[in-house]
């Protein structure tokens, strides 16, 4: 072989690692769609036949072509509902935030009320819901109000919690630059605090999102209907007294999708907020 | 900015700044940081603190800096305004990383008040002077270390302080970055005519750069003797490679050595 012909180049200028490394890319990108939905047919699929074989009767375990049928046919009570407990979850989120983030920058800015308030805010959190609730509902009369109170007390920590750290974890430099600087109060907190404690926020936010339905799903399990209209938890629970299982999963597979999508949501909302400058949101080469 | 002449007047003529007086910290009432430190800086003093870890050099720093106060000891300035203002750099770049390069160099101006349109002309014009007029709305991670570090420059310079105090800028960069970070650094010094306190633990960069090197000693930090580089500015490679430099340096080398507790 001559040096020329040793030296001239394939036309796809990558070479052999570089190509093996983008297919095992490609080939797990596609797997990350690919694999859990082949899961997710297998263990329909084995359900149906695990029903069909062992002629299990409905009110006991429902394929899930009856599962399907119910949701389809009571789509119209689903949707309602859905939307009830979504509208009491996003209201409570949105608490949590005002709330959390709120509380957070207020102990930041007074020790004293941090020393005061916060052993409080731990013992609320540590507390079960589901034990505080039937409490709450005697002396709120508004069911929203209560319900919302629920979600709240439930979503709210996390968003403090990991605020709070975020606020406290400045690198040490800046501050001194800031303090250098004689930087007021007000700025060091809004130009340096709070962007600081952004990633740390975000991540609490996530975890308030998913806990937030959790509340509003236990909130409406202890409230019962009230005249409010009934969310997909009370349907749940309805649909379980009238041996209706197939509705029971037809809900039950609603309030997961509901809490999937709230992940999502505030994942994507995570990374537009950080896509430019955070590690977490900043895709390497190589 | 306003650009000042750059005539630096010789060491002997140089009008007072800055006057530390037996100055002591004490740490937890038994580490003794700093002891009986007495220094006067004069304007367009580059001064280099140099000396083994635990000297006492970046505690003399943050006393500067108002960051610690004393315990024993004074600092005084020059001038009814105090302090005024200061830049600082750190070993550590210390940019806000959700901030872009433009924004990062307003800083010390937003935190005075000033809306970016009222600076924008300054901020454009020390991003040009330290070399990145091309990345002003670039983000600190796209940057390497020795360009993030010039932006930190170039925020300690964009206010057009008093006083500039590095501590340790380029210990963390690669040996050729620091080459010419060191020449460039003198350019703007030559440039905007400012006073720098600079600490560090390299006798090359000491010599490199300053006209006046105090030695320190560790446990109990001190001031162990003070050196003059009397070689003029502008520097550039020639002197790096000049016998004057190499005596300069020689110097340097004994005296740290004694600061380090070694026969010389």
């Amino acid at each position: 072989m001559s040096l020329a012909e040793q030296n001239s180049l394939p036309t796809d200028a990558r070479d052999e690692d570089e190509i093996k490394r983008a297919r095992a890319d490609q080939i797990e990108k596609i797997a990350k769609w690919v694999l859990p939905v082949f899961i997710m047919v297998l263990a329909i699929s084995g359900w149906a036949w695990i029903v069909a074989a062992n002629d299990i009767p409905h009110f006991i375990l429902p394929g899930p072509d009856r599962v399907w049928d119910s949701l389809v046919n009571d789509w119209g009570m689903l949707i309602d509902a859905a939307y009830l407990t979504g509208w009491i979850t996003l209201a409570a989120l949105i608490l949590a935030v005002v709330g959390g983030a709120g509380l957070a920058i207020l102990f930041n800015q007074s020790k004293m009320l941090e020393l005061s308030f916060y052993p409080y805010a731990v013992i609320l959190q540590v507390t079960p819901v589901v034990s505080i609730a039937p409490l709450i509902f005697i002396y709120v009369d508004s069911k929203i109000a209560g319900m919302l109170l629920c979600a709240w007390i439930v979503a709210f920590f996390p968003v403090l919690s990991s605020t709070t750290l975020g606020l406290n974890s400045v690198d040490h430099n800046l501050r001194d630059l800031f303090r250098i600087y004689g930087a007021t109060r007000w700025r060091r907190l809004r130009f340096l605090q709070l962007p600081s404690a952004l990633p740390y926020f975000l991540g609490g936010l996530k975890i308030a999102g998913g806990l937030s339905l959790i509340g509003a799903v236990v909130a409406e399990l202890v409230a019962g209907t009230g005249g409010i209209g009934s969310g997909l938890a009370f349907r749940i629970q309805e649909a379980g007294y009238r041996l209706n299982i197939a509705r029971m999963f037809a809900a039950l597979a609603m309030v997961a999708a509901m809490g999937v999508f709230i992940f999502a949501a505030l994942s994507f909302l995570s990374h537009l907020l950080l896509r430019n400058w955070h590690e977490s949101a900043v895709k390497r080469e190589g | 900015m306003v650009v000042k002449p750059a005539t630096t007047l010789p060491i002997g003529q140089r009008p007072p700044l800055l006057r530390l007086s037996h100055v002591d910290k004490v740490f937890g009432g038994e580490v003794v940081a700093l002891k009986d430190m007495s220094l006067q800086v004069n304007q367009g003093d580059f001064i280099s603190l140099l000396g083994p870890s635990g000297c006492g050099k970046s505690t003399a720093l943050r006393i500067i800096a108002d960051l610690l106060h004393p315990t024993r000891g004074r600092v005084e300035w020059e001038g009814a305004h105090g302090r005024g203002d200061l830049g600082v750099v750190f070993q550590e770049p210390t940019l806000m990383p959700w901030a872009t390069v433009a924004q990062n160099v307003w800083l010390p101006f937003r935190l005075d008040g000033k809306t970016y349109n009222q600076v924008k002309d300054d901020v454009l014009e020390v991003l040009r002077m330290v070399g990145l007029e091309k990345f002003a709305n670039a983000y600190p991670r796209e940057l390497s270390g020795g360009m993030k570090m010039r932006v930190s420059i170039a925020r300690a310079i964009v206010t057009n302080p008093r006083l500039i105090l590095m501590d340790e800028p380029f210990a963390a960069l690669d040996e050729i970055t620091r080459h010419k970070l060191n020449n460039d650094l003198l350019e703007l010094k030559s440039k905007i005519g400012c006073t720098v306190i600079f600490v560090t633990h390299s006798v090359f960069e000491s010599v490199f750069l300053s006209d006046r090197i105090v030695v320190m000693a560790a446990r109990p930090g001190r001031v162990l003797t003070e050196l003059e580089v009397d070689a003029p500015y502008p520097r550039g490679e020639d002197f790096r490679t000049s016998a004057d430099y190499a005596a300069h340096a020689r110097r340097a080398s004994e005296a740290l050595r004694e600061a380090m507790g070694e026969p010389a």
